[in-house]
């Protein structure tokens, strides 16, 4: 395990850009937009697990995202429950529905699967606009803040360490299970499902755990992004959110944990660099994912590297 | 009482035939390429836009919705040549992520020509409403109804009598054996692109003096009508057509009957269980996959 192997050489520099970074900051904008870049690599590297090892696609994944952000502004603002353990119920009730959802959903494949996880995300995000009582409707609901034992969470910067804490966790998770058995088992799946359970496999029981650890890990993001933001709408959990996170992932190339983190880097940068421009901004994307596929199919960072090495 | 059951029962065709017709564009490209193209609802977008825009120009309406379907085709031609064909024979994710890209890019398009506000497009003969049993309907759904057995009339010709219609069919049971015996297959795709947009031009045309239309009418629209085309069985013309109007019939009675909030979620609720329980749809015969 030398330090060349992305699980710690990548994982070292992640944590040390991340450490680094506020160095080059001058104000709270800078702050916010690297928390917006961070929320979305973590919920990607969870997704790019799904869709770039295990080879199935979700397009519903934000509905995960909205369901772990309602939960805690519900339990919080509505019930009082401290932040810590709304956040754990939101995950545990999320992880407990894509256990559920999972077993029928994943038995689906290619078009078929995307048009189930997108049916889902989309039921979802009707039932977060219309139930106005509990979620504020499409005006969305107030969060208070996140506090910690008597403690405050407070102000971009604090925000920052939790986020950028969050993002080196979840990328040592998911390192760890791209390399672990589960992990092997799942690249068996991508590569031939029937060859893997030839040989023995249960791919569906590997599938699923895969599909509850991502949309656990995005129900996580989920609230403390709410927390963070202290604002949420039903927009968070939309179509339109699903498509951009899977849109991360493929640009910066599936089965690339990096890869996934560049892609939220640029996919999230790209609004702000765009201001001034905001009507082009859909039109922009769309170009963009659409040359990406056609030229990279295999996404940025994988496409970047092998240039790299046919050159040396 | 009945007049009450008749009246949802006429909107849920009018808007049962709409999504019928997209489910159709969704099946015509899936036989001939097995791509799900998630910009068809991008399709019936131009098609209603193009047309309230063509007519405030000043163009007589019958002219302008001819220019649209036919813009709209040409528009769906260039998808497939610039966008599909390039991708060659790429993975499904790809593929999808590709023809999201190009929903995105035309929605986008569509904002910057037109902006963001909702507009009417004309009814075709008049808003004077007629009571068949005691239950109101507007002349406009009779033309939708009429416009889309016409269409799906015309296709079951083209797909039986025609030589293209049939070299269509057949690039879609086996391209390879198509092609051995001298059917041209990128043609045969170009063209189901081309006929795909038209439908779904055709589509937001007919609904458009109905239920408005803006950049973003097609996003819901096409979802629905993929929910359709499922429903039914991919790929299975027949299917998407029934499908489509069980979606329209069970969405209006649930607005009626139960709760309108609830009324968009019901065709992705069906899509689900059918997906569950029948993933083949109710008359797709296909495969659900090929080792």
């Amino acid at each position: 395990m030398g330090l060349t192997t992305p699980r710690t050489g990548g994982l070292l520099a992640l944590a040390l850009v991340i450490a680094l970074l506020p160095l080059a900051f001058r104000n709270n904008y800078h702050y916010d937009v690297a928390i917006h870049i961070i929320i979305n690599a973590a919920v990607v590297v969870g997704l790019n697990l799904l869709i770039g090892y295990a080879g199935q696609i979700s397009l519903g994944h934000a509905a995960f995202f909205g369901l772990g952000a309602y939960t805690s502004a519900i339990l919080t603002a509505s019930h009082g429950w401290p932040p810590l353990a709304a956040l754990g119920a939101g995950a545990v009730g999320v992880g407990l529905l894509a256990f559920l959802i999972g077993q029928p959903i994943l038995r689906l494949k290619g078009h078929y699967l995307a048009m189930a996880t997108l049916g889902f995300g989309i039921i979802i995000s009707i039932v977060l606009n219309t139930e106005s009582a509990l979620t504020g409707g499409p005006d969305g609901m107030v969060v208070p803040a996140f506090t910690l034992f008597g403690w405050n969470l407070y102000g971009e910067k604090s925000w920052y360490w939790v986020f950028g804490g969050l993002l080196v966790l979840v990328t040592w998770l998911a390192l760890n299970i791209i390399d672990s058995p589960v992990g092997r088992a799942l690249r068996g799946v991508h590569g031939s499902e029937v060859a893997a359970q030839v040989s023995g496999m249960n791919t569906s029981h590997y599938k699923v755990l895969i599909f509850v650890v991502s949309a656990i890990i995005a129900s996580i993001a989920g609230s403390l992004a709410a927390h963070y933001a202290g604002f949420i709408t039903p927009g968070e959990s939309g179509f339109f959110r699903s498509i951009e996170l899977v849109t991360m992932v493929v640009l910066g190339g599936m089965a690339s944990t990096f890869g996934a983190i560049l892609g939220a880097l640029i996919l999230t940068l790209l609004p702000q660099l765009l201001a001034g421009f905001e009507d082009y901004e859909m039109m922009i994307f769309g170009a963009i994912l659409m040359v990406t596929m056609i030229f990279m199919p295999k996404g940025l960072l994988p496409t970047l590297l092998r240039l790299r090495r046919a050159r040396s | 009482m009945f007049s009450e059951f008749l009246q949802f029962l006429l909107t849920g065709i009018t808007l049962g035939t709409t999504y019928a017709l997209v489910g159709l564009g969704f099946s015509i490209i899936f036989n001939a390429s097995n791509v799900i193209n998630f910009a068809q609802g991008e399709f019936i977008m131009l098609g209603g836009m193009t047309t309230v825009f063509l007519v405030g120009a000043g163009l007589p309406l019958p002219l302008a919705i001819v220019l649209a379907v036919i813009a709209t085709g040409l528009v769906g031609m260039a998808l497939e040549k610039f966008a599909v064909e390039p991708a060659g024979n790429a993975e499904v994710v790809t593929l999808i992520i590709i023809t999201i890209g190009a929903s995105l890019f035309l929605r986008g398009l569509a904002q910057v020509l037109w902006g963001k506000g909702f507009f009417a497009l004309q009814a075709f003969s008049g808003e004077e409403p007629i009571n068949i049993l005691g239950a109101i309907i507007v002349p406009q759904s009779l033309w939708v109804i009429g416009v889309s057995v016409v269409i799906m009339a015309v296709l079951w010709y083209f797909f039986s009598r025609t030589m293209l219609g049939r070299a269509i069919l057949a690039t879609s049971h086996n391209k390879v054996a198509a092609q051995l015996v001298g059917i041209n297959t990128r043609f045969v795709l170009l063209m189901s692109f081309g006929l795909s947009a038209m439908l779904g031009a055709i589509a937001g045309i007919i609904i458009a003096p109905i239920s408005l239309t803006s950049y973003d009418v097609g996003i819901l629209l096409g979802l629905k009508g993929f929910a359709a085309a499922v429903l039914g069985g991919l790929g299975s013309g027949v299917g998407a057509i029934i499908g489509g109007l069980i979606l329209g019939i069970a969405e209006t009675m649930t607005a009626g009957y139960l709760s309108s909030d609830y009324k968009d979620a019901v065709p992705f609720i069906i899509m689900l269980l059918i997906l569950f329980f029948l993933p083949r749809g109710l008359l797709g015969g296909r495969g659900t996959e090929r080792v």
